[in-house]
């Protein structure tokens, strides 16, 4: 990301905070819906580990957090895709992208501001009031020290950035497909399994394990979960936190390539 | 009754056409998205069949038998939400005014907004649990009496999710940004149908037989064909009563419906 990081980013991330807010209705039926998908798995979940006390590493208590911990963050960090990278994906589909890239400010940064705006909000709501439900009807754990806390503050946001870039080079697919549904479909499919959503990475056997524990998804929900439960300590709690830098500085740097890339075809298509 | 409800479906599967074709202006896109689909529900079922690489039995229930379960709800699922799955969409309908648009029109609006936007890519879905419900019949002891439970199961259960989606997308009549509130219904109702019912408390199974009648799309039936006792001791008659289940759902969407409709009035954009 180029420096140059300040108030105006600060401004298009309240502005898009400010943008989603206004949609009460549909984040009380979110998180309502959230819930129920909570509790659904939760029992699932509770009849596995009863069967097997120690899948994976975890106990029922571990399973039945990681759980709602997946419900608060599905939209924080936007697990299906969409976000703020959809509208990026239609101003290109209307060639209305050639007047963004006149503006003194870079794309990339553009829209991760505002999709970091995005998620603050979603992770007040949509992260918070599941988490609330959980912690009275399931009694889940709440993190297991202080730093856990903080470094799980910090996961988070490295969490939404790499999901950013993913659907940032999703949208981009649009220069040259003009619609992005159908990649966009395919990447929450991978998503959803690889970031451990569906079934945690800790219960994925053998080669299978190790290769989603080592694709960039896996900074969505698993390894911010496994900060939450305890579960990375001292060197270990750092690795965790430079495998999602890692990703997040690889994938940054790949939408602006790519971002280069279709420039010039736009300028080739005259916008 | 029988005459107008062909013509409805004629209308039905016209405008459908045209929305399959105007999909295939993207055709990377159109396939994309079918096998993105497709892998959706392909890569839900690995996620069941990894929970079992850690277990031997679900709440007593073996990988077969939950693939049975797993294979008829999602079955079900498929045939409501690639028939009339667009209905999710009347907030957005409301929203624009195409809501307005198509009540001019001389074709019923429920058929009119089922058939919107219809499109083939669900049908990675129906494929999906095709394949895995073939798989998990051929471990049942198949007689002539399970047979027919097996067809009107899925036939009623296809019921139940129609009617799911309808009377729960009628929310949006009253509040037009809810659409998500029916997802805790119509795709919770599936995923909570994917697994034995034993798994949860008295409470939220008498809840799913009596309420959202979801129980009947396919655990009721399926254990008269798995020969199972019930875990939760219903009645036995339950296990044929997922006609009545369907049947019901339908008819109490369809009046939801009708006074959601009788409520609308034009946001006027």
């Amino acid at each position: 990301m180029p420096g140059g990081w300040g108030t105006l980013h600060v401004a298009i991330a309240t502005r898009a905070f400010r943008r989603y807010s206004t949609y009460r209705a549909a984040t009380l039926a979110g998180i309502f819906t959230n819930s129920v998908f909570g509790i659904i798995y939760s029992f699932a979940y509770l009849a596995l580990w009863e069967a097997n006390p120690t899948a994976g590493g975890y106990d029922a208590q571990d399973a039945v957090t990681y759980v709602w911990l997946g419900q608060a963050l599905l939209m924080t960090v936007a697990l299906w895709g969409g976000g703020t990278t959809d509208d990026l994906a239609e101003r290109i589909r209307t060639g209305d992208v050639a007047i963004d890239l006149y503006r003194p400010v870079g794309l990339v940064g553009w829209y991760l501001a505002s999709d970091l705006g995005r998620a603050a909000y979603h992770f007040l709501t949509r992260g918070l009031g599941p988490t609330v439900i959980g912690l009275v009807a399931f009694h889940i754990a709440l993190p297991a020290s202080p730093v856990a806390a903080l470094a799980f503050a910090v996961s988070l946001v490295l969490a939404v950035v790499v999901s950013f870039t993913i659907r940032f080079l999703v949208a981009s697919t649009a220069f040259w497909l003009l619609d992005q549904s159908g990649v966009k479909v395919m990447s929450g499919a991978f998503a959803i399994f690889f970031s451990g959503m569906m079934l945690p990475l800790v219960l994925f056997p053998g080669w299978l394990g190790t290769l989603a524990r080592a694709l960039p998804w896996a900074s969505y929900v698993q390894v911010p979960a496994d900060i939450w439960l305890g579960k990375h300590a001292g060197g270990d709690l750092l690795a965790a936190l430079g495998f999602q830098l890692f990703w997040a500085v690889v994938l940054l740097g790949a939408c602006q390539g790519v971002l280069r890339l279709a420039t010039r075809k736009v300028v080739v298509q005259g916008g | 009754m029988v005459e107008p409800a062909a013509r409805h479906l004629r209308t039905y599967g016209q405008i459908a056409w045209l929305w399959i074709r105007a999909a295939w202006q993207y055709p990377t896109s159109f396939v994309l998205l079918a096998v993105g689909n497709g892998m959706i529900t392909g890569l839900d079922f690995v996620g069941l069949w990894i929970m079992f690489a850690h277990l031997d039995r679900l709440a007593g229930f073996s990988l077969h038998e939950v693939a049975l379960l797993y294979g008829s709800a999602s079955f079900a699922l498929a045939v409501a939400d690639t028939a009339i799955g667009s209905v999710e969409r009347i907030g957005t309908y409301i929203r624009t005014g195409r809501l307005d648009q198509m009540m001019t029109k001389p074709v019923p609006l429920l058929v009119q907004v089922c058939a919107d936007q219809f499109t083939l890519r669900r049908l990675g879905r129906l494929t999906q649990a095709s394949v895995v419900l073939a798989w998990a019949c051929t471990y049942v002891d198949w007689t002539p009496l399970r047979a027919l439970v097996a067809v009107s199961m899925l036939v009623s259960g296809g019921l139940v999710f129609f009617g799911l989606f309808v009377g729960f997308s009628c929310v949006q009549f009253w509040t037009t940004d809810a659409t998500e509130f029916a997802n805790a219904f119509t795709y919770g109702g599936a995923t909570v149908t994917q697994y034995p019912l034993a798994i949860f408390p008295r409470e939220v199974l008498v809840g799913l037989t009596f309420v959202i009648p979801v129980a009947f799309v396919n655990w009721y039936p399926c254990l008269f064909l798995l020969g199972r006792d019930d875990p939760s001791g219903m009645p036995e008659v339950f296990q044929f009563a997922s006609p009545v289940a369907g049947v019901l759902t339908m008819a109490a969407a369809l009046l939801v419906w009708r006074s959601g409709v009788r409520h609308y009035t034009s946001t006027g954009s």
